[in-house]
């Protein structure tokens, strides 16, 4: 018999698949096969490693060394040369930014050694699509021992744990359990929320597509102790990679017995359904998701009354989010006090953020609360790009607020993060540097809520419309100091009248760029000046007399014929003509063309 | 029950558990503004989506401003209804909603009945900020021949979604796209008359703005009046003359039966006639019908169809051909009042005035629009001449009176025209639901029993509950009856008599909330449900003070057997005053 | 698949699982690990390296042992082939030459499980590829 002695995980996320992951796994499994070592080396394709800035990934185990932006291409070579004789391929490996060393071994990796994996404990470390693994690394142990035990008790320890919602809110889930476990009904749900909607955020989908047992598990262990016996994960059809790996887990699942009647002998019954949702933004609010799995509108209800009083089909529901379920089966393996020590006073254990923006190190995080965004930024995200200057981090997505060289040191929990006029949300981080525009940036927010509001009540529907208005108004160099001052009357009134969490939180981004950034929009508006040079309208290009030898190249590359002069003469621009392409700027070797 | 104990404003109120805030504020005379909020008490009919955000106030302790409408009292809540930060909230919302509303009031068919602009009133709003060039949503403009559709003036406070929807359960109504673009438009943006729409026009009567209207026949009206060449005779339904006192500040529930006759005249009208004669007639005819399939049932026929269903509402015909193509035979074949005046109309009364048919124009006064659509149907029709020519509502009569200068307050009582303006209680009452049904027992049961109705007042077929059952003696064998109001609880009805769960010999149906007194053609009931009470009172007591209150004691019904028709349901009577009913399925 | 009807199943079967997916356990705690790696270049190969490296990784399984089995390049004793490096942690690595397969079980028990110094160690002065790079 010939042993394995090698495993080659492969990230199989959809990041790395959109680089031709798939492609590079059956590469693998070719020269392999060529070379003789197919019995004893596995490729096995896995969930996200996180390092997205760098994919595709691909670790050597058992020494892991952890090989990155690898193609297809380069399949040969690692079989060839590290897998036949021991020998790593040095221009695959990681190089640190600042050392520009080589690090053969991820756990030296800075972005990793700050990251404490709980959600994220099998991404990237076991197949998704095959439940022996997950089993393997005590999968399905945690429903196990609940099943045999007192519902109540459950309960009890995930409310001692400190567990809080992670799509962004906060709220207690053992208190919400406990909440839809009162509650009386011939009928009750378990709901998953995975309709995440963040620009840029991917970290329930990584969780769906590396670990989905992971979340079956956890809806099982709520069911029971909510009495309920259905569970149904609303997810947004955009996450079809997403989709197959939970429809394989749940068609394992149940082959095993571990979903279905008399899961484990208990006699406890559960099941889980998928609903694909069409990828609203808005639906991620728990009455709306709800609306849309009745096939309406998807679109938020007053509350009271809450999902759990009445919910899905009218019957007390209990709706968490992925990450949050993702959290369950740790915290009852390993005891609420060893996730209780984790983490912050009020806020434990761990947030997964995916990082993006200008930033070295893209990609997905799990960090313990209370990490301060400078660790966050700096040290497993590696910096700015280029060298550049921070300028500010948005967290919460289009719900957050912008935060500032100040408040670097802010720890990272649900009250620092409010108490700074921003918000933890579902994890969505967006780092930007000194050439980003604040208005512009608060525009693009706007621009998101504008696009996804249901249209149902009237601040969100006219108002945030209006705001955009108003910013591209500012960013047109057409603003007043009033603007700044509807804005903000604007805002305010939206937080405190819109219906749902997404027009109470869609002027943040506006809100918080003019408390942090006001100069800036006082530039914008007085000076009509975009300091950052971003606002097109408010740019213009000039040419340097002093520096200008008159080449003609600028003349020449100009698209609307602004720029005139004679050969070795200074040239002009006519600003009339001008369209702020940048061509001219982008051509002259002599640093003559300056933006003001 | 639980009470709860809070103050509004510094006073202190106590409310049983379940109150709102709006609710509890109205009991000490704190009138919260709303827009979207509608509620018809013990209808069943409720608009609440929460969507306006008008209502808003203040509650201590709470992070955001709470609307409302939706939300409960708790014990000790402290409600600030006006604070700073309140009116500027409601005064910010407010100038956003019109941001986006088309600034032309003073042409709108709304104008002076418009919630939007009464509340900008209200809230005093001189100025609408904004921002300059501000995007202003449109949408293409859709007619129809009951009513019209200009939703840029819609501010989706929802009511016609919930009146369609929960209420009628019809289904054409929804809102669709998202955010700014948001629309309550038809399902894949048909027009209305290709969408399952009904008609009934309960979106229009809840409407308050002018993005729902009737569509406006008084022109042509005016026009056939200034035509020398026509003879122009009116008839006007039951149900107008409870309502349309309201238009010039009348007391609702005041009866104006005799000062509608006057205007009707002073308009120009060659002969002021009355629906309810009809009424009469229809009760002749629908009455031999349920007895005939009565005794065929008695006497072990098992092919007869039963219950017999009414037929005077249109919408519900409509409603009854989309969704129970499978039951055709089950309604009575009677016409509808206005169909069954009008056949007779250019049929009868054309040969005894001695006028053409062509040059006869029939108008019709109804407290509903679906009755527009009615006339347009081409089995009401003879060589492309309509029998009713042309519909009003009770509110384009209101304003024609006012287009005329006629003093409506001060107008003498007159009465109708003859032949065809004599009516008896029974017809009046047709107005109000359960009427029909009423009417129908009267005759019915004389006529049955052969003998003489002791007490004339079906009370156990009168109120406003959705759905009502009753069991009449005649004379041994019980007749069991069913009515029913509003299109949702008419699918309950038929629902159950589908699958067999219900057996009645008879079921009237009448589409809007209360009957003809609440159609969409009627003033509107700003939401209160006394004023549709009142207006059946008013229906009632007419009923009460006539000489006549039994159909086929009509003298003047019995005088157009004799000279014309021969008797209910013969032949002359099947070709004119009955009809049949098509599968019209919504397939899309 | 059968179901699986307890939590006791559930437990028997991680066991029976368990090692396909140990090596990747193992590799994540790798700092607590014996590592063991066997010098895996031409001249290592055609010595029998390969023979030694199953031996290893099959004994290692049979007896649940927290050790590492890795594969490495040339150590440049080529003399010495089969050449493997036993790293304890807590101690220096050492290195075996000459190893079979029964030289090789003979380093795990008495070496790795018991502590005891064996023959044919060569003295440490070389530098791995790892330390190179």
């Amino acid at each position: 018999m010939v042993q394995i002695k090698m495993h080659l995980l492969v990230c199989g996320g959809t990041g790395c698949r959109a680089s031709e992951s798939d492609r590079l796994v059956e590469q693998l499994n070719h020269h392999l096969q060529l070379n003789g070592l197919a019995e004893e080396v596995k490729v096995v394709t896995t969930g996200c490693f996180g390092f997205c800035e760098k994919g595709p990934i691909v670790k050597v185990i058992p020494d892991n060394t952890f090989y990155t932006q690898v193609t297809p291409e380069d399949a040969e070579e690692i079989v060839k040369e590290h897998v036949l004789k021991g020998r790593k391929v040095a221009r695959l490996l990681y190089e640190d930014p600042e050392t520009l060393e080589h690090i053969s071994d991820s756990k030296h990796m800075e972005f990793y050694q700050k990251q404490v994996r709980i959600a994220l404990r099998n991404c990237g470390f076991i197949d998704p699509e095959n439940i022996d693994e997950y089993i393997v690394r005590d999968g399905y142990a945690a429903l196990g021992q609940v099943l045999a035990s007192d519902p109540k008790d459950t309960i009890e320890l995930i409310k001692k744990s400190g567990l809080r919602g992670r799509g962004g809110a906060g709220f207690p889930t053992g208190l919400k359990w406990e909440i839809t476990a009162g509650n009386q009904a011939d009928q009750k749900y378990v709901v998953c929320n995975a309709d995440e909607g963040d620009p840029g955020a991917f970290m329930d989908r990584s969780i769906l597509e590396g670990d989905p047992n992971s979340i079956i598990e956890a809806m099982a262990i709520c069911g029971y102790c909510i009495g309920a016996t259905k569970g149904l994960i609303y997810i947004r059809a955009e996450y079809p990679l997403a989709i197959r790996r939970l429809e394989i887990a749940i068609k394992q699942a149940r082959e095993y017995g571990l979903l279905g009647k008399d899961i484990l002998g208990s006699g406890f019954d559960f099941d889980i359904e998928l609903r694909l949702g069409a990828g609203a933004f808005v639906c991620g609010e728990e009455t709306a998701l709800i609306s849309s799995m009745h096939g309406s509108r998807g679109e938020p209800t007053i509350k009271p009354p809450f999902p759990a009083q009445s919910g899905y089909m009218g019957k007390p529901t209990n709706v968490n989010n992925v990450e949050t379920f993702a959290n369950i089966p740790p915290i009852i393996l390993k005891g609420w006090e060893w996730f209780n020590s984790i983490g912050s006073e009020k806020s434990k254990g761990t947030k997964v953020f995916a990082l993006a923006g200008k930033i070295n190190n893209v990609g997905l995080i799990e960090v313990p609360m209370g990490t301060t965004l400078r660790e966050v930024i700096f040290e497993i995200g590696g910096g700015i790009k280029d060298g550049k200057r921070f300028k500010a981090v948005q967290t919460g997505g289009p719900s957050g607020g912008c935060l500032t060289e100040q408040h670097l040191d802010t720890p990272i929990d649900y009250e620092h993060l409010t108490a700074a006029g921003s918000m933890m949300g579902s994890g969505g981080m967006i780092v930007m540097d000194e050439d980003d525009c604040m208005v512009s940036v608060a525009k693009f927010y706007l621009e998101f809520t504008v696009e996804e509001s249901c249209g149902k009540c009237a601040p969100c529907r006219i108002g945030n419309k209006r705001m955009h208005e108003t910013l591209e108004k500012i960013c047109q160099g057409k603003g007043t100091l009033d603007d700044i001052e509807y804005l903000e009357n604007l805002g305010k009134v939206i937080k405190d009248t819109a219906l749902c969490g997404l027009g109470q939180t869609s002027p943040n981004p506006v809100l918080s760029t003019i408390q942090y950034f006001k100069d800036e929009y006082r530039a914008h508006v007085v000076d009509k000046k975009c300091p950052a040079g971003q606002c097109k309208a408010l740019k213009s290009y000039v040419i340097d007399e002093t520096k200008c030898i008159g080449c003609t190249l600028c003349a020449r590359n100009c698209p609307t014929d602004a720029i005139t002069g004679d050969k070795k003469v200074p040239h002009v621009i006519d600003q009339s003509k001008c369209i702020k392409c940048g061509a001219c700027y982008e051509k002259c070797k002599f640093g003559a063309i300056q933006i003001r | 029950m639980d009470k709860i104990k809070l103050t509004i404003d510094n006073k202190p109120v106590e409310v049983a558990k379940g109150t709102t805030i709006f609710q509890a504020a109205r009991q000490v005379g704190i009138n919260i503004p709303a827009l979207c909020y509608m509620k018809l008490e013990n209808l069943g009919v409720e608009n609440r989506p929460g969507a306006c955000r008008i209502c808003v106030v203040e509650v201590e302790g709470r992070r955001n401003l709470a609307p409302s409408c939706s939300t409960d009292c708790t014990e000790g809540m402290v409600v600030k209804t006006t604070s700073p930060r309140v009116l500027n909230a409601r005064r910010t919302v407010m100038e956003l909603i019109l941001s986006d509303h088309p600034q032309d009031c003073l042409v709108c068919p709304s104008n002076g009945k418009c919630e939007l602009q009464d509340l900008a009133a209200t809230l005093g709003i001189r100025e609408i900020r904004t921002v300059e060039n501000a995007e202003v949503s449109t949408y293409r403009k859709d007619y129809s021949f009951s009513l019209q559709r200009d939703m840029d003036k819609c501010i989706l406070c929802r009511r016609c979604e919930s009146m369609c929807n929960d209420v009628q359960s019809v289904g054409a109504l929804g809102a669709i796209n998202r955010g700014f673009t948001s629309i309550v438009a038809t399902a894949f943006e048909q027009n209305l008359s290709d969408s399952p729409c009904v008609f009934c026009g309960q979106c229009v009567a809840v409407c308050p703005t002018g993005a729902l209207t009737r569509t406006d026949d008084t022109g042509r009206v005016f026009k056939a009046l200034a035509d020398p060449t026509k003879t122009v005779v009116v008839q006007t339904a039951p149900a107008v003359r409870a309502a349309l006192g309201e238009e010039f500040g009348i007391k609702p529930g005041t009866s104006v039966t005799g000062k509608m006759a006057a205007a009707l005249r002073r308009l120009g009208f060659d002969r002021v006639f009355d629906t309810d004669f009809a009424a009469d007639l229809t009760i002749m005819e629908e009455g031999t019908e349920l007895l005939g399939r009565i005794g065929a049932f008695l006497q072990g026929d098992t092919s007869v169809k039963l219950p017999l269903l009414t037929s005077c509402c249109p919408a519900w015909i409509n409603f009854f051909e989309q969704n129970y193509p499978d039951m055709l035979d089950q309604p009575s074949t009677a016409k509808s009042p206005q169909q069954m005046f009008g056949a007779v109309a250019k049929n009868y009364l054309s040969q005894k005035m001695g006028v053409k048919r062509e040059d006869l124009v029939v108008v019709s006064v109804m407290p509903c629009i679906a009755k527009k659509y009615e006339c347009t149907r081409k089995e009401f029709s003879k060589d492309g001449n309509p029998d009713v020519d042309i519909s009003i509502s009770t509110v384009e009569l209101a304003a024609m009176i006012k287009m005329a200068n006629i003093d409506f307050v001060s107008l003498p009582d007159e009465d109708f025209d003859h032949p065809l303006g004599e009516s008896t209680g029974a017809a009046v009452i047709f107005g109000t639901t359960g009427g029909v049904m009423e009417a129908a027992l009267r005759t019915a049961y004389e006529v049955f029993t052969g003998k003489t109705l002791e007490r004339l007042d079906f009370k156990e077929v009168r109120g406003f509950e959705g759905i009502r059952t009753a069991s009449v003696d005649f004379n041994g064998t019980m007749v069991n009856v069913c009515i029913a109001h509003q299109l949702g609880n008419a699918r309950k009805v038929m629902d159950g008599i589908r699958s067999g769960k219900f057996n009645f010999h008879a079921v009237e149906v009448m589409a809007c909330p209360g009957g003809c007194i609440g159609g969409a053609g009627q003033p509107y009931h700003k939401g209160d449900a006394s004023l549709l009470k009142a207006r059946a009172q008013s229906l009632y007591r007419e009923d009460a003070d006539k000489p006549l209150r039994k159909s086929h004691e009509n003298p003047y019904i019995t005088k157009l057997y004799e000279e014309f028709l021969g008797e209910p349901m013969s032949e002359l009577a099947h070709h004119l005053l009955h009809t049949h009913y098509f599968d019209k399925h919504h397939k899309i | 698949m059968n179901k699986i009807k307890s939590l006791d199943d559930l437990r028997k079967m991680k066991q029976s699982l368990k090692s396909d997916i140990s090596i990747r356990e193992k590799s994540d705690k790798a700092e607590e690990m014996v590592r063991v790696r066997v010098a895996m270049a031409t001249c290592g190969i055609a010595a029998g390296a390969r023979e030694v490296m199953n031996t290893l990784l099959r004994k290692v399984e049979q007896d649940s042992l927290p050790v590492v089995v890795t594969q490495g390049g040339c150590m440049g004793y080529c003399y010495a082939e089969p050449t493997i490096e036993v790293a304890v942690p807590g101690k220096d690595p050492v290195v075996f030459s000459h190893v079979d397969s029964a030289r090789a079980l003979e380093i795990v028990d008495k070496y790795i499980v018991k502590g005891e110094l064996i023959d044919g160690i060569i003295p440490v002065n070389y530098q791995t590829i790892q330390e190179k790079l």
